[in-house]
């Protein structure tokens, strides 16, 4: 079963003689083995196919480079757009007193055992944090003595208000946790289908009563395609802001984490690994999306053509470099490696005789988020555009900012910049230091 | 798994059904909808169904090449397609109908599966359903592990008026279930349900150990475990084919039960199921109430798993 997919690719796109850039009878034929490839990791139809469109697009046109094969390509390419959806790891942020945690899900997906784990993490990672449990599960039986327990295991005070209605139990453990000044409130409830209206809306009152800081889709990993179905009514009713995967220690293909992260856009914060509190995880892109494309050597593979990629990347540009040559495409490629680098900083100290101009830039404070609407402003210009910036009239730069979601003088500021590493890097030729340059360069692009 | 091979049997079997162009079911109902012919579209959309229905990749192709095979360009319309379908799939699901029967007194029941997918629920509703039909039952929390399983099947077995046998937290499960059928033989019980921890089927030491607990079973008869029944949660997609195969390999399963089909999960696996395991279906749990659980029907499942009837009357 394993690289299963990576071998159906290869045989199918490697055939090919033409190894210029993919085109779309190729991309298409590789897709729909793609495309089976996700099915059978139980994503979701609709997922499956906005995902097809989405790997599409990014493939069709692209070049294969001489050392690697269009097969390791289009894998590469899937399994990149896979992680880029499946969105970054993150933390919870306590940031309120006390920050109110709601748990949320269908029937034994493992809500209370999480509630127990999430007060283990969080009492491991800040040591200082006060916390209570409440259950709201008034229904299954046993249900409310199972997180009492876990509370004890954990050595956390559990509140266990006496009442039969889960919206006067959360007020009252809210209320109780504002007056001991408790750091943070877990609220555990009873598991629910989706189409149960009459508890769909009471958990719609205790989100109304509570404002919880957080409230978490908690889903097994295990499910099939009713994820969609499921993950998209919870988001509709109530304001979901993250989602916990349980029962990933099992031999499950995963595909519900790109079910629920498509359809919900909540970031996947932890993975649950086990029956035992202690085993808990932060959520990894990487991790889930071998698993759903199943394939145990992508990891190898994917990192040996990003290395290939990275270096006849970073030797195409150190020689345009040295002829003085730096148009828009150059600058995009600039900004996404400073992204992996972590930002201007990072970049600016590793070159030669550029602490002046780092300065300058720490002055302009350039942030991540700048930097990702940068690379959304290049990325609405045309390729003719991008070569020579000069075409940009009044009128360009409106559609540009209209397609990029940001204003005019946005675009502006962006090809300001632009001028201004340009101008470095003729003024670099012209002091002949091209060779420094290169070996700067180069050690900056082997850098991951 | 080899697809192939093993499916032969009904696969050649729906292939030939395929070629009844009439079916009572559409006859009138459906004439509303207009006739188109049976094209690539529409194909499709029978192929979406059972693929949103966890049907799998495989088996829902397979299936609707074979409509096409048969009835390709003819004029018929979708939902005389997906009758003829429901017809021919129900008639795979039929021989999986099959309730337990009692000769053996007690009859040994162990419920086994993976975490949370319903054994201790489905233990109560069962014991319930059997008391009130006349059998004498007792049921065993013989999930020693996790926080509060006691005290939930405790509930369980109050509501159902069975007595339960249960140990200290943590203490040996096997102990346990061995006193407790001894209990149960001096009784004169009808019938012993053994509600086991859930457990992951890829985690050999928990599978050992239930292993173990079957195996006492057989030192007071060798008949026991009379039934192993697998619980499987409905909205589990793919991964159930490796439990039912991990479980099997290690506990020799020999019937299942398929909760939490109230929800919108068709569990369109079970055709793949039928087809590799050959294992009877005993009951559906539809509800968290004592009194969902329906024994298993095969037409009235498939027509929920194509959408022409809900399974449920909401
Ligand atoms: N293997 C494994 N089991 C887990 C995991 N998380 C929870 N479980 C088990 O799954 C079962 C159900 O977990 P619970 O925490 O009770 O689930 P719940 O969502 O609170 O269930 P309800 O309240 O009944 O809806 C228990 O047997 C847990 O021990 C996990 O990550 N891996
Ligand atoms: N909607 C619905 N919920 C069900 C059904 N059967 C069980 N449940 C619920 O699913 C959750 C898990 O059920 P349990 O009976 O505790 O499952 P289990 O297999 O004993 O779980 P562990 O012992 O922790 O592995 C509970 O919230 C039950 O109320 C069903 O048929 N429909
Ligand atoms: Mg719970
Ligand atoms: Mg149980």
């Amino acid at each position: 079963m394993f690289s299963a997919l990576s071998q159906k690719l290869t045989s199918i796109l490697d055939k090919l003689k033409n190894r210029g850039s993919l085109t779309e009878d190729d991309v298409k034929g590789a897709m729909r083995e793609v495309r089976i490839a996700l099915l059978e990791a139980d994503v979701a139809l609709p997922v499956v196919r906005d995902f097809i469109a989405k790997a599409t697009e990014k493939a069709i046109g692209q070049d294969v480079l001489k050392s690697i094969t269009p097969g390791q390509m289009v894998v590469k390419i899937v399994h990149d757009t896979l992680v880029d959806v499946l969105g970054e790891a993150q933390e919870l942020k306590l940031t309120h007193i006390p920050t109110v945690i709601l748990m949320a899900g269908l029937q034994g997906s493992g809500k209370t055992t999480f509630s127990g784990k999430l007060a283990m993490y969080l009492q491991k990672r800040f040591s200082n944090k006060k916390i209570l449990m409440e259950s709201l599960d008034v229904y299954r039986p046993a249900a409310r003595e199972q997180l009492k327990i876990l509370a004890g295991q954990v050595g956390v005070t559990y509140a266990g208000y006496d009442s039969d209605k889960p919206v006067q139990i959360a007020e009252q453990a809210l209320s109780k946790a504002k007056k001991e000044g408790y750091d943070v409130l877990i609220l555990d409830t009873a598991g629910r289908l989706q189409i149960d209206d009459v508890l769909m809306q009471e958990l719609e009152v205790v989100v109304k009563k509570t404002s919880p800081h957080e409230v978490l889709f908690v889903a097994d990993s295990l499910i099939g395609q009713e994820a969609y179905t499921v993950a998209e009514t919870f988001k509709q009713r109530i304001p979901l802001t993250g989602v916990v995967l349980t029962r990933v220690d099992g031999d499950g293909r995963g595909g519900a984490a790109l079910s629920i992260r498509s359809v919900t856009g909540c970031p996947i914060r932890f993975l649950s690994v086990g029956e035992k509190l202690h085993e808990l995880e932060l959520f990894d892109p990487n991790r889930i999306a071998d698993r759903i494309l199943g394939m145990g050597d992508i990891v190898g593979l994917v990192e040996r053509v990003t290395e290939t990629l990275d270096q006849e990347e970073s030797e195409a540009l150190a020689k345009r470099m040295q002829k003085g040559l730096f148009d828009l495409n150059d600058f995009e490629k600039q900004l996404s490696n400073m992204l992996k680098m972590g930002g201007f900083g990072g970049i600016m100290n590793m070159l030669p005789g550029m602490s002046k101009l780092k300065d300058k830039i720490d002055e302009t404070k350039i942030d991540e988020k700048v930097i990702h609407r940068q690379i959304a402003v290049i990325r609405s210009m045309t390729q003719k555009e991008r070569k020579s910036p000069k075409l940009l009239n009044a009128s360009r730069k409106r559609r540009i900012a209209l397609g990029s979601g940001v204003e005019v003088q946005d675009v502006n500021r962006l090809l300001k910049q632009h001028q201004d590493m340009e101008t470095i890097m003729k003024r670099m030729k012209k002091l002949g230091m091209s060779g420094l340059m290169k070996a700067g360069l180069k050690g900056l692009f082997n850098m991951k | 798994m080899t697809d192939e091979s093993k499916s032969k049997g009904w696969f050649s079997r729906l292939s030939d059904g395929l070629k009844k162009s009439t079916s009572k079911l559409t006859d009138g109902l459906t004439s509303i909808v207009t006739k188109r012919k049976l094209d690539d579209e529409m194909l499709q959309e029978i192929e979406d169904l059972l693929l949103s229905a966890d049907v799998g990749y495989a088996t829902s192709h397979r299936l609707v090449g074979a409509l096409k095979k048969k009835r390709f360009q003819q004029d018929v319309t979708v939902e005389e397609v997906k009758a003829t379908l429901a017809e021919d799939l129900t008639s795979i699901l039929k021989p999986l109908e099959h309730s337990l029967t009692f000769e053996d007194k007690p009859t040994v029941v162990f419920m086994v599966g993976v975490n949370g997918s319903g054994k201790t629920t489905t233990t109560g509703k069962l014991a319930a359903q059997w008391k009130a039909e006349g059998q004498k039952v007792r049921v065993v929390a013989a999930d020693t592990f996790r926080a509060a399983a006691v005290e939930q099947l405790s509930v369980w077995a109050d509501r159902a008026d069975v007595p339960l046998e249960k140990g200290a937290a943590n203490s040996d499960a096997a102990a346990l279930v061995y006193s407790s059928y001894e209990t149960s033989i001096s009784e004169h019980d009808d019938i012993l349900i053994v509600d086991t921890a859930g457990r992951l089927h890829t985690k050999s030491t928990l599978m050992e150990e239930l292993k173990k607990v079957v195996r006492v079973t057989q030192k007071l008869s060798e008949k026991a475990p009379h039934y192993t029944v697998l619980v499987l949660d409905a909205n589990i997609g793919q991964n159930t084919i490796q439990q039912v195969k991990l479980f099997q390999e290690a506990v020799n399963v020999n019937g299942l039960i398929i909760t939490k089909l109230d929800g919108t999960a068709k569990a369109g696996i079970i055709i793949q199921l039928a087809d590799a395991f050959k294992l009877p279906i005993h009951y559906l749990g539809v509800g968290e109430g004592i009194e969902d659980l329906q024994s298993f029907e095969a037409a009235a499942f498939i027509e929920n798993l194509l959408s022409l009837k809900s399974l449920v009357d909401r």
